[in-house]
């Protein structure tokens, strides 16, 4: 008997009006999994990450979350957000608090945790990824690498089963996008599943178990990073990396 | 820095010089009207003076009471009327019309008409369980007409803050009710801190209006002094003292809106 998977996607269709994103995704990551979600702007990569945390509904299919169909009728939403982090581009920090309380307020008030248990763990989270002595700060007084840093912090003090990175490193300056990515790597290293969205092709080709190339609203071509990245078997991967080299990006 | 300070001291020197030209030009033109003995009598009667200050600031402590009681009413039933605005789908497609036909209603109609309407219309029913008293319908309708205004100044903060930040809260699992609860609400009151001051300093003027029920507020008390004296210094009288509340609250606003300023240009240059 095999566990069920961590998430699994199944005939996914999403529609914004006219407009369909998604036209049938089918996707299973295992648990550890680190799947690197790559594909043109627009092409709906972020669309499918809000659906997996049923920010956006889905129009047709379905998605299981370790064994639990998460898209049937009467989910409850916020039981299922409380068991997949998602962290942003736009880092998304709230502005008005610290970022101790930006950390516990989802263990407090979401999951029900008292307020020193979840500043310990808040604590030890931050001292892991290097921001012991910014606790006290507001986001504002950070750097984009910090306050990204702290967003990804606020996702894992959750304790998720699954991460969803949107593009974390793309608001960054370039100089800032290295300690991001070691986040990253250190939660890929400590097992934990992740399904990526990035634009980083080397970062995805270093990290990724697994690659999915995003085209047309459906999942095109999905391989080990080496075949993906030097031998696409689709012409429009093959193109889509094309562009990616000419634009130094690879 | 030393060139600024002495630069700032006459820039102060220079502001108080020509603000002491205009009132000097003021005071000129007004006093030297055909008409100016006859108002001087009238409004700025030296011994009438005197004697309204005191009676009026004791009466004018009940404009302070109406104030602060209708406040503390209208600060939270305004959040109530401005969040049952903002709920999603079409379940609430009723709270939320009845929130818009309100927040419409009040603010379409002149705050006097309410209040003669109430404060005359509820206690005329003749019905043995609700209150008679004008003063208890004065403020209800100050409370009913500001929760109007106010639920707006409400729904503007919470609509400035990004959706961003909801879709961040709700990805923490937090319920819709405490999203709004510990992430948009702490965010959309501390904009409009500011604009709320401004509604504040309104309805402390309309208190003046319950004095028309024949509530001896400083208005009515202002009245029945000039009635007695043939003399309208009362009102003179009434309305420094009105401003002089005023004047405390506008500065703080002023102050308050600078101080955002400055710091939104801090965190911007932080970054
Ligand atoms: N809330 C929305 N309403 C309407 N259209 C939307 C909405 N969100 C996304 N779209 C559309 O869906 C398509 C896919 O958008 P999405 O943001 O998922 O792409 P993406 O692959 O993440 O792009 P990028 O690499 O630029 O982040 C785009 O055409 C976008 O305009
Ligand atoms: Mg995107």
């Amino acid at each position: 008997m095999t566990a069920a998977p961590a998430l699994l996607l199944e005939g996914v269709h999403k529609s914004f009006d006219k407009h369909e994103v998604l036209k049938g995704i089918d996707l299973a990551l295992e648990p550890h999994d680190v799947v690197c979600l790559i594909g043109a702007s627009g092409s709906g990569k972020s669309t499918l990450l809000r659906c997996v945390n049923l920010l956006e509904p889905i129009d047709q299919g379905r998605i299981v979350l370790g064994g639990d169909e998460i898209t049937a009728p009467g989910v409850k939403v916020d039981r299922v957000r409380r068991r997949v982090g998602i962290v942003f581009q736009a880092f998304n920090l709230f502005p008005h608090m610290t970022v101790l309380r930006n950390v516990t307020l989802g263990p407090i008030r979401a999951l029900g945790a008292s307020r020193a248990e979840a500043e310990a763990e808040a604590r030890e989270l931050l001292g892991r990824f290097g921001l012991a002595d910014r606790a006290g700060d507001y986001p504002d007084r950070l750097s984009g690498g910090q306050q990204q840093r702290v967003a990804i912090v606020r996702a894992l003090a959750m304790r998720p089963e699954l991460m969803l990175l949107d593009e974390v490193t793309s608001a960054l300056d370039p100089e800032l996008v290295a300690e991001v990515l070691s986040v990253i790597r250190e939660l890929a290293e400590s097992g934990m599943t992740m399904l990526i969205a990035t634009h980083e092709m080397s970062f995805a080709r270093d990290i990724a178990h697994r690659v999915c190339f995003l085209d047309e609203g459906v999942i095109l071509e999905e391989g080990d990073p080496e075949q993906i990245f030097t031998a696409p078997r689709e012409p429009r991967t093959q193109q889509f990396l094309q562009r990616i080299v000419a634009a130094g990006r690879l | 820095m030393r060139a600024s300070a002495a630069s700032g001291r006459r820039s102060t020197l220079i502001a108080l010089g020509s603000t002491i030209v205009f009132a000097v030009v003021v005071v000129l033109l007004v006093t030297n009207a055909p008409g100016w003995p006859a108002v001087k009598r009238a409004f700025f009667d030296g011994e009438v003076f005197r004697e309204s200050l005191e009676v009026i600031p004791e009466a004018f402590l009940l404009n302070v009471k109406i104030f602060l009681v209708a406040e503390a009413f209208i600060l939270p039933f305004a959040l109530l009327i401005a969040i049952l605005r903002g709920l999603p789908g079409p379940v609430f497609f009723p709270l939320r019309a009845l929130a818009v036909v309100y927040a419409d209603f009040f603010r379409g109609v002149p705050t006097i008409l309410v209040i003669y309407m109430l404060g005359f219309g509820a206690p005329a029913l003749g019905l043995s369980w609700i209150p008679i008293d004008p003063l208890f319908w004065g403020v209800v309708a100050l409370v009913l007409v500001y929760s109007a205004y106010v639920s707006e100044v409400y729904r503007a903060g919470i609509e400035s803050v990004h959706p961003s930040q909801e879709a961040a809260a709700r990805s923490l699992g937090l319920s819709r009710a405490k999203a709004l609860r510990f992430v948009i609400l702490p965010q959309a009151v501390r904009r409009v801190v500011p604009p709320l001051l401004n509604d504040f300093i309104g309805l402390q003027k309309d208190t003046a209006l319950v004095g028309l029920l024949g509530v001896v507020e400083a208005f009515r008390q202002s009245q029945i002094e000039a009635a007695n004296t043939f003399n309208y210094t009362p009102y003179v009288v009434t309305a420094i003292i009105f401003i002089l509340l005023t004047i405390p609250l506008a500065r703080l606003t002023d102050w308050l809106v600078a101080r955002d300023r400055r710091r939104q240009l801090a965190a911007a240059g932080a970054r």
